[in-house]
């Protein structure tokens, strides 16, 4: 086995130990590790002779597709940190990103590329995008493909570098750029496929969006081990999911409890051959347990593996599938390599039982946000050792006798939609931004499919006959899909807490469903 | 293909809120950012409750849901093949 010190090594190895084996599955397209690692190496060629230097910043703008996979790995070679970017980003917020990791650098497609002609970016140098292009200042991916010096380049980068920077949702509203070195993901990939028991016969179905750190983790980690991974853009049609399931034979399906309540509500699903599949994962909220139960019924020689994590360290921890019936509602303990513990208002450790937050130690545990000291300062502590730093997660957790947790709260308010973080901060920003709201409230209400659907409670100017409709539409041309409101509920005012703020516990304990657009 | 301007009109309200931005009606909605895994569904219910039509299983496929143009024709022939 080579040894992997930096993420790129996980494609580079594996076009060595397994060059003619099929990495990559997606439209119908087969690329083996040897086709992948020559394409990623024209990326990185091309973006050293474009001036690209070890540690600038390049933005991925682009939906799950080869491209994709290919710029992470040609960024990642050429020394270059990549940021992937939701392919339903606007320009306000894209432009935020860009100019706050004064990214050099931008791939896209040719169905998105014509938001960048709506922002500023100084130091944004290029944009490479597939398809015919924009101007002159625009590359096209393929030529580059086709014409491109396809060399291997020597490493730029020792694993202390910075390997990408994700960003996520924040309390505060402004997103926050994780950043994680190379020593970070190789640690977390580690991790993961040591308990998921990964091989290199494993082939693993991803739909998730590689923007989400658990969809980009699919492709690492896969490649790390040498395994396929059959590429989707989405679960949007599940039975054309489930037959290349059947007909490509996955032995991996990571979920999320949107994923999963869709593939329960599917007509038939007892009938399906889900005979190759060996794991299940499941995380970013937990399931219900009647659909642990009912998952465990439709495929009992499947192991399930309940999860949770955070973008700041990957993932902190997982049950074996062999807990499951004891602990339903757990989410098991530390993954290797990895110690957690949880401690009360004082900083002092809590024995079982006891509530306090969880802290995470590890080197898995992010570098800091980018250009955030203060709130980097507020997470990242110190830890047994002079220098060390651990995660203070901001969520709260109580361990059994055994020593398995048990998610209790989030110290903040950030809700939990399709799987994803949302900051009801940043959609109370764009509410407020719009002429005729008065004051506007985000909160989580519980959803059978989403885990949590976004409501949004306003009360209006008077004078204003804003609408519904038109207030989610103004959301639509500001916040990602995945953080629109699915209620909105139009008050005379909005509720109020003795010290006179926005009572967000009696919205979201009061809103339920009602206001449905 | 009659069906389009009805179909349009539901992905607008129900998707894109009231504001037709003008997308093409051969354009992929998901490729689009349109239409996403619970967005399908939606249209499903639509299709069967406005045209008495049944979407069998493996008819939910991109062929048929991805775009106004795909769904219109898919929609002609359901119902003139007796439903």
């Amino acid at each position: 086995m080579y040894r992997h010190t930096l993420v790129n090594h996980f494609l580079e190895h594996s076009a060595l130990q397994h060059t003619h084996k099929t990495a990559l599955v997606h439209s119908g397209q087969r690329l083996t590790y040897s086709d992948l690692d020559v394409m990623a190496n024209k990326i990185a060629n091309f973006l050293v002779k474009s001036g690209i230097e070890r540690g600038d910043r390049i933005a991925v703008f682009m939906d799950n597709s080869i491209e994709a996979v290919v710029s992470v790995f040609g960024a990642l070679k050429a020394g270059a940190a990549f940021m992937m970017i939701n392919h339903t980003t606007k320009a306000e917020k894209l432009e935020y990103i860009l100019n706050n990791s004064a990214a050099k650098l931008a791939f896209t497609q040719k169905i998105r590329s014509a938001i960048f002609k709506e922002i500023r970016c100084p130091n944004l140098g290029a944009i490479v995008s597939t398809g015919a292009c924009l101007d002159e200042s625009c590359h096209s991916f393929e030529n580059i493909m086709s014409s491109g010096d396809a060399r291997p380049l020597p490493a730029r980068c020792i694993d202390m570098d910075l390997a990408s920077i994700i960003y996520t949702s924040g309390s505060t509203g402004q997103p926050k750029g994780v950043m994680l070195s190379h020593h970070n993901m190789v640690s977390a990939a580690h991790s993961i496929t040591t308990y998921l028991e990964n091989r290199e016969d494993d082939i693993i179905i991803n739909m998730l969006p590689l923007s989400f750190d658990y969809g980009l983790y699919q492709i690492l980690m896969a490649f790390r081990i040498g395994g396929t991974v059959i590429l989707e853009k989405s679960f949007t049609y599940p039975y054309q999911i489930i037959d290349l399931m059947i007909k490509e034979k996955v032995t991996g399906l990571p979920g999320v409890p949107t994923i999963i309540a869709l593939l329960l509500h599917l007509k038939d699903i007892d009938k399906v051959d889900f005979s190759s599949l060996r794991y299940i994962t499941n995380t970013a909220a937990a399931l219900p347990v009647t659909h642990i139960n009912r998952l465990r019924e439709l495929f009992p020689h499947v192991r399930l593996y309940s999860m949770y994590g955070l973008t700041e360290c990957k993932r902190v921890s997982y049950l074996p599938p062999e807990e499951l019936d004891n602990r339903p509602n757990s989410v098991g303990r530390g993954m290797p390599n990895e110690e957690v513990y949880i401690v009360n208002e004082n900083g002092d450790k809590v024995g079982p039982g006891e509530i306090g937050e969880l802290v995470i130690r590890g080197s898995n545990v992010m570098m800091g946000y980018w250009d955030m000291p203060e709130e980097t300062g507020k997470c990242l502590r110190a830890g047994r050792y002079p220098g060390e730093r651990v995660l203070y997660s901001g969520d709260l957790f109580k361990t059994d006798n055994e020593g398995y947790l048990y998610f209790i709260a989030r110290k903040d308010d950030i809700i939990k939609c399709k799987g994803e973080k949302v900051s009801p901060r940043e959609i109370e920003n764009v509410l407020y931004s719009l002429h005729g709201i008065l004051e506007a409230a985000v909160v989580g209400i519980p959803d059978e499919i989403l885990g949590q659907a976004i409501k949004a409670c306003v009360a209006l100017d008077s004078g204003s006959n804003l609408t519904e409709k038109e207030i989610v539409h103004y959301c639509s041309q500001h916040l990602e899909n995945y953080m629109l409101p699915k209620y909105v509920q139009i008050m005379p005012e909005l509720p109020k807490t003795a010290n006179g703020k926005i009572d967000k516990k009696d919205l979201a304990a009061t809103a339920h469903s009602s206001g449905r657009l | 293909m009659s069906q389009m301007p009805e179909i349009r009109n539901f992905i607008v309200e129900n998707f894109l809120y009231g504001q037709d931005d003008g997308f093409d009606d051969n354009v992929s909605l998901l490729e689009k950012g349109i239409i996403d895994s619970t967005g399908v569904l939606e249209l499903v219910s639509f299709v069967e409750e406005k045209y008495g039509i049944s979407v069998e299983d493996e008819e939910l496929i991109p062929e048929n849901f991805d775009s106004v143009v795909n769904l219109s024709a898919y929609i002609t022939k359901k119902t003139s093949n007796g439903k």
